[in-house]
């Protein structure tokens, strides 16, 4: 348990250390130390809650499951790598006069006050903590949205700023009913927010009142995880921030706020017995799939494109959560992983390609694999990967949640293949000319550290030809825990 | 079902819902922002006040820090900055009306309508208090959204912003008599800082569009012109 306290508190160490050394150039490696070590210590609690099961603190505020370390060991790795890259990067871009001294000491200062958020909704027990953590992501990055200051970036942090308060707005309605529903029964007391408790105690919460409430909660994170109609913010977010941010959106918040709409749906499965929860939940995820898919043709911005694609993965994961049963949480909690490394690996090249561009217009990108081919060849690869091709890792979770999609409501499975297979067309139109094309003047090779990109990709490679037996027991368990029988 | 059947609390807690929703309605009909600021600080202080009578009848002494947390920070501590804001920003003659005035206040006694029914399956389980306060405040959230659609003024918005957290708030008060003490903080804590940075950004879309009208910012877009 100790550990839990640890990466809690190297966090806040590591946002006072940047905000009094942010400014300097060796922020970028103390920033990297500090996610370093909570990588590592990360790891020492996955064993911990390997060997001894769910652990929980003595004043039952913090609480880390299978479903949560699994997710902690996930962000610390993103967050490091992602640390890795931005220093570098933020370097170069102080070269070309595009952020001062004090706005990098922000940044870095925010950096670790987002991981600390992440960390927090991650290792928390209770439902409103977990609310004021996920509002406090929002107020962590909305400052970085902005970092560079011209007029699109201003615009795309308050789109973000507004949908995201008012969208989580609704997820605390959703926390007070919850809360309301939990008094009426007995015996649970002051501890009637902490999901335990209201785990065990979820036969006997009101099944009108969770229904209304996993309403909220499910509009309030959805706006977090970019589920269409609620998703105009995640695109201007990220292409207008500085890259590093949108790695770690897309890698990080995204899936910890699914995360939070699953423990909600954990609690109301229980005490509805209807599946209403999952219904909602499959709608919501495949028209975000389905509508995303479609826009992926449509763009013109690099990064912009990529945050579309996230919005079709976080879709179709939330999509596999809704349908529930083990098999399609296993997929559910499998393509979680692959797509936060493959996409924050793609985000890493994406802003290279930029740099080296001097421009996110994709038509004015040409020839990476002439010009620089490390980026070039990453781009490739990673665009591959998150294409759903084998042997990559995505292509296993998303072949097992069309398995399970098969066994359950097989008249949605063409729906689902015909979405993959327009996603791929219009990942592709853009990235062959990018990848392939005549190479423009002026565009030179810059300094690029891409180890992060190939460890990240050889992690997903690895996953698609054969997931370790640590790993996929783990992944055992936390399906166990949360569609209650094993995959496996 | 006749009023006065019911405790004298309860009476009074059914009053004082009706006086936040009232708020939420004439804020609509606002067009001035000095006056639209007033507004927002008598709710803020309406939500202290009904903070500290629940404190007081039902004896729980964590709701006075609530209560006193509210009253700094709702009924004077945000007031005084986005007036602040105003003067600075040299707003104070602008007037922001929504395009149709009769039409947005339609659609906001429809949406009170509709918080009633939402709350109906609720109602079986609960006093005559909780039923109405459970409407009422989701009828707070929903009409300060309206506002937030209807305004195209960012310190509009902020003010609606604002309000649906006092929505959130009065919900959590009368319904539930409180969250725990370390959720009330955390989410105070996240409105202060939400209102710093909203400050922030005044200055930062005034600089980069010469005004507060949202309607400006409209370079990102899906479609390329």
């Amino acid at each position: 348990m100790i550990a839990v306290y640890l990466i809690l508190f190297i966090c806040l160490a590591g946002m006072f250390a940047q905000a009094l050394v942010g400014h300097k150039p060796s922020a970028g490696r103390i920033n990297a130390g500090f996610n370093l070590a909570n990588f590592i210590v990360s790891l020492a609690l996955a064993f911990e809650v390997l060997r001894r099961g769910a652990l929980i603190s003595a004043d039952q505020q913090l609480h880390v499951d299978a479903f949560s370390v699994y997710l902690i060991v996930l962000t610390a790795f993103v967050g490091w790598t992602t640390a890795l890259f931005s220093g570098p990067y933020m370097e170069n871009e102080r070269l070309h006069g595009r952020v001062t001294g004090r706005r990098l000491r922000l940044y870095y200062t925010m950096y670790q006050g987002f991981m600390f958020t992440m960390y927090l909704v991650l290792t928390t027990n209770n439902m409103g903590m977990l609310w004021v953590a996920m509002e406090g992501a929002t107020l962590a990055t909305v400052l970085l949205v902005s970092l560079y200051r011209t007029p699109e970036s201003v615009e795309a942090a308050w789109k973000y700023f507004i949908l995201c308060g008012v969208g989580i707005a609704q997820a605390l309605f959703g926390t007070v009913l919850l809360y309301f529903a939990a008094e009426q029964v007995q015996g649970m007391g002051d501890n009637a927010l902490l999901w335990t408790v209201l785990y065990t105690y979820a036969h006997s919460l009101d099944p009108n009142v969770l229904s209304i409430a996993f309403v909220f909660l499910l509009v309030g994170y959805g706006t977090k995880i970019g589920l269409v109609p609620l998703h105009n913010w995640l695109p201007d977010a990220h292409s207008e921030g500085p890259t590093p941010m949108s790695a770690i959106l897309s890698g990080l918040l995204l899936n910890d706020a699914l995360y939070a709409v699953v423990r909600c749906k954990m609690l109301v499965d229980r005490s509805v017995e209807t599946p209403m929860a999952g219904y909602l939940m499959m709608a919501f995820g495949l028209l975000s799939f389905l509508v995303a898919v479609l826009f992926l043709h449509r763009q013109t911005d690099i990064k912009r494109l990529f945050s579309y694609s996230s919005i079709e993965h976080m879709g179709l994961m939330t999509f596999a959560f809704g349908m529930g049963g083990p098999l399609a949480t296993f997929a559910g909690l499998l393509h979680m992983m692959v797509h936060s490394l493959t996409k924050s690996a793609i985000f890493v090249t994406v802003g290279h390609a930029a740099q080296i561009a001097k421009t996110q217009r994709m038509d004015q990108i040409r020839g990476l694999i002439n010009t620089h081919p490390e980026v070039g060849w990453g781009l490739l690869i990673g665009t591959i990967a998150i294409a759903g091709f084998p042997p990559f890792g995505v292509f296993t979770s998303e072949f097992l949640v069309l398995t399970a999609t098969m066994r359950n409501y097989p008249w949605l499975t063409p729906l689902l293949l015909i979405g993959i297979g327009i996603a791929f067309a219009g990942l592709f139109r853009h990235l062959h000319p990018m990848v392939y094309g005549p190479v423009p003047e002026g565009q030179t090779p810059i300094q690029a550290n891409l180890w992060p990109v190939m460890a990240h990709l050889a992690l997903v490679l690895w996953l698609g030809l054969a997931i370790p037996g640590v790993l996929s027991d783990w992944f055992g368990q936390a399906t166990q825990l949360i569609s209650g029988s094993s995959p496996l | 079902m006749v009023i006065a059947q019911h405790t004298l609390f309860e009476q009074a807690t059914v009053l004082m819902a009706a006086l936040v929703v009232f708020a939420s309605f004439l804020m609509l009909a606002q067009r001035r922002l000095f006056s639209l600021i007033h507004l927002f600080a008598a709710q803020g202080l309406l939500l202290a006040f009904t903070t500290a009578l629940v404190a007081y009848i039902l004896n729980y002494p964590h709701l006075y820090i609530s209560a006193l947390l509210t009253l700094a920070l709702k009924g004077v501590l945000l007031p005084w900055m986005l007036r602040g804001l105003v003067i600075r920003l040299d707003m104070h003659r602008e007037v922001d009306s929504p395009l149709y005035p009769s039409v947005v206040m339609a659609a906001a006694a429809s949406l009170l309508l509709f918080s009633y029914y939402v709350a109906l399956p609720i109602a079986h389980l609960s006093t005559l208090a909780t039923k109405n306060t459970i409407a009422i405040s989701l009828a707070v959230v929903l009409l300060g959204m309206l506002l937030m659609i209807s305004r195209r003024q960012a310190l509009a918005h902020v003010i609606g912003f604002m309000s649906i957290e006092n929505g959130l708030f009065f919900a959590a008060v009368v319904s539930t008599y409180g969250m725990p003490m370390v959720i009330e903080l955390g989410i105070a804590f996240d409105v202060l800082v939400a209102a710093v940075i909203f400050g922030v950004f005044f200055f930062h879309i005034h600089s980069s569009i010469d005004s507060l009208d949202v309607d400006r910012l409209n370079r990102l877009s899906e479609v390329e012109e």
